[in-house]
């Protein structure tokens, strides 16, 4: 089984337990203000890392390309309070812009 | 939403996933931000094992979901199954909001089980489009994955301590990347939200 199959069925029979245990989870733990906190937090330090990994590098290389372009325009849509789908077409717009000349 | 969904479709096949994986993804793994995490891991040569955690720990708030649904919803075996299997951000949203207990519940099934159509739907949609066009690059697409996890990202900073966290994370993913394997950058950079969510009052 080649490991895109392993991620595949690992990450959504994780998500499912999530989902179906979420109930079974004592509410006190769950709730505790500490919990929280990180919880909040996880998904922005995650989605950070993500963003910075996909723009700038290459497996284990720093690469500035087309892509930098394209996340470049998806900021200054962001700034200007587009809607998702405006911030991510015209990043892929503009990197294809950049990728082409 | 159609938008969102053949995003994910595109991207996760200019990241090498097969239209069935893609597909297989938005039907079983069914969460935005986590099924964008596996791709987005898997695309930058990561392992297994760490986009299967990236995508995990993005997936803990459906547990918080999950708790305060189970005393709206009150099912057992397969309804409850099904039930869990629609537990995301807009489901539990759009039930929260309601004023009682039946037009939550109504609300819950109706929003669950109508993105759960739409968004397989424009995930096939998206893949065979992505499919079809062949080279990501010259579409755009490879800018595409980013930009979503931008999008994603950008309504969550508010106040002070989460451009602190954001900023941390890139600066930490960017020192990691030549140093470790990949997919361990991103994955790193829950301990900086586990460290600042611990110690701040």
């Amino acid at each position: 089984m080649s490991k895109t199959w392993i991620a595949l069925i690992g990450s959504s029979a994780l998500a499912f337990a999530l989902k179906y245990l979420g109930s079974a989870v004592p509410e006190f733990w769950l709730s505790h203000p500490r919990i929280q906190r990180i919880n909040n937090l996880i998904p922005i330090a995650l989605l950070s890392g993500l963003v910075i990994v996909q723009t700038m590098t290459e497996k284990t290389k720093y690469i500035i390309d087309h892509r930098a372009a394209g996340v470049g325009f998806a900021i200054a849509a962001l700034i200007a309070k587009a809607p998702f789908p405006v911030v991510v077409v015209g990043a892929a717009i503009t990197s294809a812009i950049v990728y082409r000349y | 939403m159609g938008a969102y969904g053949s995003a994910f479709g595109a991207s996760a096949v200019a990241n090498h996933f097969t239209v069935l994986q893609a597909c297989l993804l938005s039907l079983l793994l069914f969460s935005g931000a986590s099924q964008f995490a596996v791709i987005g891991v898997m695309g930058a040569g990561g392992s297994a094992a760490s986009a299967i955690a990236t995508s995990t720990l993005l997936g803990t708030r459906n547990a918080l979901y999950g708790l305060r649904m189970s005393s709206i919803l009150k099912h057992k075996g397969w309804r409850r199954a099904i039930g869990a299997q629609i537990t995301i951000d807009e489901s539990t949203g759009v039930a929260l909001s309601q004023s009682n207990e039946v037009d939550a519940r109504k609300g819950f099934w109706y929003t669950g089980l109508g993105v759960f159509l739409f968004w397989n739907l424009f995930t096939l949609m998206g893949a065979l489009g992505a499919n079809a066009i062949g080279d990501p690059s010259a579409w755009g697409l490879d800018a595409a994955v980013p930009a979503a996890f931008l999008g994603m990202l950008w309504p969550r900073l508010k106040e002070r301590a989460t451009w602190a966290v954001a900023a941390a994370s890139l600066v930490l993913a960017l020192v990691l990347v030549p140093n470790v394997p990949a997919g361990v950058p991103i994955i790193s950079c829950a301990l900086i939200a586990i460290v600042v969510g611990w110690r701040s009052e």
